[in-house]
């Protein structure tokens, strides 16, 4: 099933134009500098912990973008992943006291373990099927999480995560530090996801995004290249929930269960479907809505966040992200346009402006 | 009547009395699953929608009832009429200001719409009457226990399931035995066709939406005096309709209240043997089905 209203984020000017290729790399190179700097300087500007969660949802939220966006897959239970890598990532480090990346190594590889079962049944269907199917699955997981007391604890949850850093106490104790520690880790993930969406395996998902009957023509195997992207998601989704885990020091319930799903996927249509960047800033801009929201004592948080996704799906599909570089792309061509009328003295231009909305 | 009870016939008895009663319990718990699926199913036909907040549907039905028989002492009869009729107009109002700006578009943006709806609605439930369930009893006449064949059972479960085979069998006359039924059906499986024929379907889809609200919302009202009336209880609810339409299939009617009964009693029978990790058992069903039919018990291989 092909998903043709998607809005994708293929740049449509993929001009070999030495011009256009030196325009399109200063635009990259000075968002890429604009990214490390926020990066940088978040935990300044806000409250450390915060920062983190923010850094979290991020990479979660990409993780969620590479289905959705790169592979045209709604992935409605990744919570599962996250949260599942959540509770491993707290156990091995309750139980053995390793250092958290070993133990968030963990969770990101029992993640991608069940993401191979559930990824297996899931990927047979496409479109809303694999939306259902996957929250379904994720239900699945909630449940086991619920009933078993032994090792989850329920509903109370983990408690007492440490955070051990090779006897670094700076790391260990200190919020502030831990957020530049968290910080590789997530950049790590979110270089990988990059890699993932820009590599010749990338291009299969998003031909398969575009027509997976052509691709499937083409010789491609389809549901295993569904089947893999699905896995490496749930990789990404399951660092950026060890991260998560390690930050809060706790595990609860709540990482498993379906808002969990649905969040991440608002960041992501927030930010921008197909923008991969896009769903940092929809974490961003969840993330500090709900601080702000709790810590002012307002009870229906979920009155705010859908009455967003609610109008964000009704009129802004192409999220920040999508929007910023669409009115971007307008300006431009709208410029490129001018430059041209002047070079051709103001002699009919017959230049097509698509903005391809 | 006396019988000699024989020691080792005795246990099986009680067994198979059990086994009775825990399966009039699935049948009740299919009931409020077929109708709800049922409802999801004719709004999938004819929209193309996934509606996430059906499960809110549901969840307002019980509260409505629970609400009107508080303020107004709506009784349960009445509510059964009256909460689907404003619930019909609610998804009316849902479906012409928010719904229909999205058929045109890819399926996902309306899965995604109505999650939102379904935040803000089970939040704002939560704001005006708290998380604690609201009180219902049982209606006169239903409560309390009926001996059939030796084999004693609540009356209200045993209603439940009759009155939700009875609804079903009404809806399925009306879609096809009467001309809407028909015109539904037509802009259903083919909407050019109908169009080609005359029909305006986009004034059809309309009433179809709420109607299927409607019949979610019954499910609810029907619920009010069995489960926990709370903010959250349309939630897993809807999961649970996700995993029966994909048992069923999902463009299939008659598949959602087959595996609505279904799932309701391998719930119950989950609950009674299984314990604590009953509600897995209907996600291995859906996985079997999966596996075995993917495009579900009903299905048509293409729909898939």
């Amino acid at each position: 099933m092909t998903n043709p209203t998607l809005p994708t984020a293929v740049p449509s000017d993929l001009s070999l134009d030495p011009v256009a290729a030196r325009g399109r790399l200063v635009r990259r190179l000075v968002l890429l500098g604009i990214g490390v700097l926020a990066a940088l300087v978040l935990p300044l500007v806000i409250y450390p912990p915060v920062a983190s969660d923010i850094l979290a949802w991020a990479l979660f939220a990409l993780s969620v973008d590479l289905l959705l966006g790169f592979t045209g897959l709604l992935s409605f239970g990744h919570a599962a992943f996250w949260g599942g890598s959540a509770y491993v990532t707290g156990i091995i480090a309750i139980r053995l006291g390793v250092p958290f990346p070993v133990a968030i190594l963990g969770g990101m590889i029992f993640a991608m373990a069940i993401a191979v079962p559930i990824g297996y049944l899931s990927v047979r269907r496409s479109g809303i099927y694999f939306a259902m199917v996957t929250l379904a699955f994720a239900q699945m997981i909630y449940f086991v999480a619920n009933q078993w007391l032994d090792v989850t604890g329920g509903e109370n949850g983990l408690q007492g995560v440490p955070v051990s850093f090779f006897g670094i106490s700076a790391v260990e104790t200190d919020s502030f530090t831990f957020y530049y520690a968290a910080l590789v880790l997530i950049v790590i993930g979110m270089v990988a996801g990059w890699r993932i969406v820009h590599s010749p395996f990338g291009r299969v998902l998003t031909a398969i995004r575009d027509n997976s009957a052509r691709a499937r023509a083409l010789g491609y195997d389809v549901e295993r290249y569904k089947l893999i992207a699905f896995v490496l998601s749930a990789g990404l989704a399951g660092l950026a929930g060890g991260v998560f885990t390690i930050s809060h020091g706790f595990v609860s319930l709540q990482e498993v269960d379906w808002p969990t799903s649905g969040k991440v996927v608002l960041m992501t249509v927030i930010g921008g479907i197909g923008t991969l960047w896009g769903g940092a800033i929809g974490a961003a801009v969840i993330v500090l809505l709900e601080d702000q929201l709790s810590s002012s004592g307002f009870e229906g948080t979920g009155i705010i966040t859908g009455a967003i996704f609610i109008i964000v799906v009704l009129l802004f599909r192409r999220g920040i992200w999508g929007t910023a570089q669409n009115g971007f792309d307008r300006i431009r061509r709208a410029l490129a346009v001018r430059a041209q009328r002047k070079r051709n003295g103001d002699s009919a231009v017959a230049t097509r402006i698509d903005d391809g909305s | 009547m006396t019988r000699v009870v024989h020691p080792r016939t005795f246990g099986s008895d009680l067994n198979m009395t059990a086994f009775i009663q825990y399966t009039v319990q699935g049948l009740a718990a299919g009931g409020f699953y077929a109708l709800a699926a049922l409802g999801l199913a004719i709004i999938f036909g004819a929209l193309g929608v996934v509606n996430f907040a059906h499960g809110s549907a549901y969840m307002l039905g019980a509260v409505l009832s629970a609400v009107l028989l508080t303020t107004l002492n709506v009784h349960f009869w009445a509510a059964l009429v009256i909460v689907p009729l404003l619930m019909f107009a609610f998804g009316i109002l849902i479906e012409r200001l928010l719904v229909r700006w999205l058929l045109r578009l890819d399926v996902l943006y309306n899965f995604l719409l109505t999650f939102g709806l379904s935040l803000v609605l089970v939040d704002v439930v939560k704001n005006l009457y708290g998380v604690s369930g609201l009180p219902y009893e049982q209606p006169a006449g239903l409560q309390g226990l009926i001996h059939v064949g030796g084999v004693t059972l609540p009356k209200y479960q045993l209603f439940v399931f009759v009155f939700s085979v009875l609804v079903c069998v009404i809806v399925w006359v009306l879609l096809t035995r009467t001309r809407a039924g028909m015109i539904v059906r037509a802009a259903t499986e083919d909407p050019d066709r109908a169009r080609a024929l005359g029909i305006n379907v986009s004034r059809w889809i309309t009433p179809v939406f709420g109607f299927g609200i409607a019949v979610a919302a019954l499910s609810g009202v029907l619920a009010a005096p069995f489960r926990a009336i709370t903010a959250t209880m349309g939630t897993n609810f809807v999961i649970i309709l996700f995993a029966i339409v994909v048992i069923g299939g999902l463009g299939s009617i008659l598949g959602a209240v087959v595996a609505g009964f279904l799932v309701g009693l391998v719930e119950a029978y989950g609950q009674a043997y299984a314990g604590t990790f009953a509600q897995i058992a209907i996600f291995i069903l859906m996985v079997i089905v999966i596996l075995v039919r993917p495009a579900g018990l009903f299905g048509r291989r293409d729909a898939a």
